[in-house]
């Protein structure tokens, strides 16, 4: 797919997924929270766009708002990553070689040999559900993730002779990691970014599906396919649209993320003059 | 008939013309050189023999290579033309290798694909071929691996690969212009000796015009895609007629006049008996650090207007001297004082007055920042820099003086040359009126006619600034024109010193006279009518 | 290459060192006390107190350290809280789904992507290329559960071609027991099969565009014989260390597939056991998933040294 379609159509869709959690606020065809057994598990039509649930939910209204769930945690873990993340690597790159690096690389190390997914639940369950322990237990994941990308773009700007020539003006190593090299790498952070949001929406996703995400009545996609698994033999929409909302909103992002490194590459930008 | 013929050979890429209906021909034992700068289209000519062009590329003409036709050819047919009639040697030998297998391997790998079915007499062959390139077996095992071997030792590999089978044509794509100049030297000795013993039709693209005048039978002049001027180097040195090839051959011998030296100048920078060692990785985690010494009792002088060269080749030490100068590496052991005091641990205040201009134009600068603000950005070493509007009077001025224009302040880097981004950095060295500028390579990575007019900046700015530089370079030739004094370095040591026509006329010593008579010369030319 | 072993040796047992001291550190702090978990809200002070005495949770917490790792190098994980029955035997038991399908999935996973990631390669741009991505994309964008239940509801209810869950166990023959493995698996491998393939595919352009694969067209090579014995060596090792994270994670990662097909394994296992605060089950089995990534990472390094010779020199 060419490198403009990619961006585009991922831009779009993930454009489209924020208005929808972003319009959840203010207004939902219906009321999620109210039951309405004698409507339940109707198929699409159209007084529900999506249909409803076993209690009668509209299922439309519960994409919407499920949205904000995914999006909100995902966000904000990768917030974490990013914020705890990125001046490690900074610093790691910064004093390549030292024991800081070691030890921030070592810990890297260890971490990603951690099971995320386990320790997530593990996390959850002995913390309590919710979605902010969900936050936190995705958060810590990305961590390691942001440090590592970090200080690999770091380490070959530091190489470059623009930066010693910034060393040559007498800056300290803080101040051109601030000044020169975190501008340099936020391409990487940005790409990076979109595909740990997309992984996030995944793991919120699974953490809700058994139980240990955003707690009822707070509505989530996971949850809504937990529901919904006793009863696809006869009723595949109350699977199907829950998944196919999942697999969109990664799917846009990742699309998303690809067009984004594309378009700042700064190997396909360079204009040689 | 000759070994290979090109008629109007053409190539495309997209709308653009890379190659324009260039034709050629060269016979069995002749050295033909292609030369020009970047851009000329000169290794496209060598991919296009070789039926190697990227993808998108359209090749039109004729290629002859003993009467058959190559152009047009599917792929299996020119499979076993490849290496086997027709060879290539390239430009870079780290990466020309496959760094997971072995030498003896890849070496192998010609015959074999060729037809030669036993391994044992496969390897045999490859053997012999190794010695025949200056790699003996008692010297160098098949079984190393690309990078347990030097830069010269693998192009002799990448030779070895390329030759196995005695091929009819060889094609060298600038197989010395990675390498020092010593080693430049035997490689282009090899490469001549293979041609006769081979009957080899060779083909050489250089953009030094030294390298080629004591190799070619034949040189062609290229210019954006274009043959502008063929000859023997006889004819072409004596009777040149292209204006192209004049300008060409003009910057490459391109004499700067430097302004005359002060009576007794005082000394700017004293550097005495500096030692500086790595520690290199440890091996096993038992054995103790073992010390790699870069810098070893250096010690001279540079004298306030004075213009300074520092000569050597790659591992001499002049990289690590030259950081440490610059107060980006630490010294083991000695002193070194800019005006009599010991930059040893000094702050920023003494910093300020050494700045540098590096080699590589393109990495030099922060792509996200505009121009005036890469200029501006040694000010944060002065206590109080000026204040903004004295600071952008500063930098307009600065760039006048180096040949560009104000607005050009407001651009990025990315839209100016290589040439005009030198001017760049040495705008950027000259902002606060350093009193030493260290030129590291500066003009190393430029184009002949580019070079000679950074050189001629570099010249006025010494006349207008009253400059003292220190400039390293690898090229004697650039060596002999912009400093008035030099130093040679080998192996952490100066090892000569003395005026810097004396040293490259009359050399003392051994070391001094190898690296001189290994640079190519260019000869005396006239620009005839 | 011995001494490179070493210290990918001496790496490991310090990164299991530390791992298990965190693993401790954090089932410890976590709140809710085993025993009055057990023995319910209305349980009495003493029967509790008496219940954790007997448990050993009443002894400090370095004694206790010590203990599990002891217990743990002779092969002893000690009794579980719930149970009373041996966890090593418990786990024992699960490993044995755990591990066949994560291998499983792992080999369908590698037969998917290694294929398509070098079509997708060696015709790049075309549209064979364009038809792998946008099967990769879609495929990475799915969640393994809930394709699982497509795969139940469509091979099992509709085609009954497998039953929708449980595991029919290992005495009846190798083939049962695969085949009750087989919709988890495959619904573990594919998006990462769709992950390994993007990974494939960029690691040989990467290989394709480098110097060295010139030189081998210049010698007369073909195409093909070009990407096999140069590009496709190259670019294994990218690929390794993928594979690598990607054994892990289906050990770990079936945790949630294990509760969509009821299978009992050592993710169900876990589960359970957080649910039931039976902290040393959990403690044993996030320990013994650690060291499987970690010994697997080590396994892939050694594997790097035999494709890279160059590491071999390098400490």
């Amino acid at each position: 797919m060419s490198r403009s379609r990619s961006l585009t159509i991922g831009a779009v869709i993930s454009l489209m997924i924020l208005l929808i959690a972003a319009m959840s606020f203010i207004w939902v065809p219906y009321d999620v929270t109210q039951l309405s057994i004698p409507d339940k598990l109707q198929r699409p039509n159209w007084t529900h766009w999506l249909g409803t649930d076993h209690f009668g939910r509209d299922l439309f209204s519960m994409i919407m708002v499920g949205a904000r769930t995914s999006i909100a945690v995902a966000l904000l873990a990768v917030g974490i990553g990013i914020g705890l993340g990125v001046p490690l690597g900074l610093a790691a790159a910064a004093r390549q070689g030292s024991l800081l690096d070691e030890v921030i690389m070592r810990t890297n190390d260890l971490i990603f040999a951690f099971p995320s997914l386990v320790i997530a639940i593990l996390i959850t369950a002995l913390f309590g559900a919710g979605a902010m322990n969900a936050i936190i237990a995705i958060g810590i994941f990305n961590i390691p993730v942001f440090a590592r990308v970090t200080r690999g773009g770091a380490l070959s700007l530091w190489q470059r002779e623009f930066i010693l020539a910034a060393r040559v003006s007498g800056k300290s190593a803080l101040h051109i990691s601030v000044e020169h090299i975190l501008p340099n790498v936020s391409n990487l952070l940005i790409v990076q970014g979109t595909i740990q949001f997309s992984l996030g929406i995944l793991a919120e996703a699974g953490l809700s599906y058994v139980g240990l995400g955003a707690q009822p009545p707070t509505p989530s996609w996971g949850r809504m396919l937990a529901d919904a698994q006793t009863m696809v033999s006869f009723a595949p929409h109350l699977a199907i649209i829950p998944g196919s909302a999942i697999i969109l909103t990664v799917l846009g992002l990742n699309l998303l993320g690809d067009g984004l490194r594309d378009l700042l590459d700064p190997k396909v930008r360079k204009g040689r003059g | 008939m000759s070994l290979l013929n090109v008629q109007n050979l053409s190539v495309k890429i997209g709308d653009l013309t890379v190659l324009d209906s260039i034709s050629f021909d060269l016979k069995s034992g002749d050295i033909l050189a292609l030369t020009g700068e970047s851009g000329s289209g000169k290794s496209m000519t060598a991919l296009a023999l070789m039926q190697l062009l990227p993808e998108a590329a359209i090749c039109s003409g004729s290629i002859q290579l003993e009467g058959r036709e190559m152009v047009g050819l599917d792929d299996p047919a020119l499979c076993k033309l490849r290496g086997a009639q027709v060879s290539m040697v390239f430009q870079e030998p780290m990466t020309a290798l496959n760094p997971v297998k072995t030498i003896g391997t890849q070496v192998m790998e010609t015959l074999l694909e060729h037809g030669m079915a036993q391994k044992a007499k496969a390897r045999q062959q490859a053997q012999q071929v190794l010695e025949r390139v200056g790699l003996p077996a008692a010297q160098i095992s098949m079984n190393s691996y690309p990078h347990q071997l030097s830069g010269g030792q693998r192009q002799r590999v990448v030779i070895a690969m390329a030759i196995a089978l005695r091929p009819k044509l060889l094609i060298a794509d600038e197989p010395t212009t990675a390498l020092d100049v010593t080693t430049q030297a035997q490689i282009l000795k090899l490469l001549k000796k293979l041609a006769k013993e081979d009957q080899m039709g060779m083909i050489m693209i250089t953009h030094d015009l030294a390298v080629v005048a004591d190799m070619a039978d034949e040189i062609a002049v290229m210019q954006l895609g274009e043959i502008v001027e063929k000859a023997g180097p006889e004819t072409l040195f004596t009777a040149m007629r292209h204006p192209y090839t004049k300008a060409l051959f003009a910057a490459s011998g391109h004499q700067v006049a430097l302004p005359t030296l002060p009576p007794d100048p005082p000394p700017l920078l004293e550097v005495k008996d500096v030692y500086r060692s790595y520690t290199l990785p440890r091996r096993t985690l038992w054995q103790k650090p073992v010390q790699k010494p870069a810098v070893r009792g250096v010690s001279f002088e540079l004298r306030r207007g004075e213009r300074l060269g520092l000569v050597g080749e790659s591992g001499c030490g002049k990289s690590t001297l030259t950081r440490a100068i610059l107060g980006l590496d630490p010294i083991d052991k000695g002193d070194i004082r800019l005006n009599g005091q010991s930059l040893h641990g000094a702050d920023a205040d003494l910093r300020r007055d050494i700045q540098v201009v590096f080699q590589d134009p393109y990495g030099s600068f922060n792509p996200r920042h505009k121009v005036g603000r890469l200029i501006r950005e040694p000010y944060h070493l002065l206590p109080t820099p000026p204040t903004p509007l004295d600071q952008d009077d500063a930098v307009v001025t600065v760039l006048k003086a180096v040949g560009l224009r104000a607005e050009d302040q407001f651009k990025y880097i990315h839209e100016f040359s290589g040439g005009q981004r030198q001017r760049i950095a040495i705008a950027r060295a000259l902002i606060i009126r350093p009193k030493l500028v260290i030129f590291d390579e500066a003009v190393s990575a430029l184009d002949v006619s580019v070079r000679a007019q950074i050189l001629d900046l570099i010249a006025a700015l010494a006349e207008d600034y009253g400059l003292s530089y220190l400039f390293i370079s690898h090229d004697l030739s650039v060596v002999r024109t912009i400093t008035d004094r030099c130093l040679v370095m080998q192996n952490g040591e100066i090892v000569e010193h003395g005026q810097t026509a004396d040293i490259l006329d009359n050399p003392q010593h051994t070391y001094s006279q190898k690296l001189i008579a290994a640079a190519p010369k260019l000869p005396r030319i006239s620009i005839g009518a | 290459m011995l001494r490179y072993t070493l210290k990918r040796a001496l790496s490991l047992a310090l990164s299991l060192c530390l791992a298990s001291v965190i693993i401790f550190a954090v089932v410890e702090v976590a709140p809710g006390d085993p025993a009055s978990f057990m023995l319910g809200i209305n349980a009495q002070p003493d029967t509790v107190a008496a219940l954790r005495a007997e448990l050993g949770l009443d002894q400090g917490k370095f004694a206790r350290y010590l203990a599990w790792i002891g217990g743990m190098l002779s092969g002893d994980f000690g009794l579980s809280y719930t149970y009373r029955s041996p966890v090593s035997d418990m786990i024992g038991e699960r490993l044995w789904i755990s591990l066949p399908l994560a291998i499983y999935a792992l080999v369908i996973s590698t037969a998917i992507a290694f294929p398509t990631g070098l079509y997708a390669a060696s015709h790049r741009g075309k549209a064979g290329d364009v038809a792998v991505m946008g099967a990769t994309q879609l495929g990475v964008a799915i969640p393994n559960f809930w394709f699982a239940m497509i795969l139940v509801v469509i091979f099992a209810i509709k085609l009954r071609w497998f039953s929708a869950g449980g595991f029919a166990g290992w005495e009846d023959g190798l083939f049962l027991g695969l085949k009750s493995l087989t919709l988890p698996a495959i619904a573990l491998a594919l998006p990462q099969a769709a992950i390994l393939s993007r990974v494939m595919r960029s690691a040989l352009i990467e290989t394709l565009s480098e110097d060295y694969i010139r030189t081998a067209r210049a010698k007369g090579l073909g195409k093909r014989a070009t990407l096999w014995r140069h590009a496709l060596r190259n670019a294994m090792i990218p690929v390794l260390t993928i594979i690598g994270l990607q054994f892990s994670f289906l050990m770990a990662g079936a945790i949630i597939i294990e509760q969509v097909f009821f299978l009992p394994g050592l993710g169900r296992l876990v589960f359970q056991a957080i649910t039931q605060r039976d902290l040393i089950v959990v403690e044993s089995v996030v320990m013994l998933l650690v060291f499987a990534v970690i010994l697997v990472n080590f396994l892939v390094d050694l594997a790097y040294a035999a494709v890279d010779p160059r590491l071999r020199d390098r400490t």
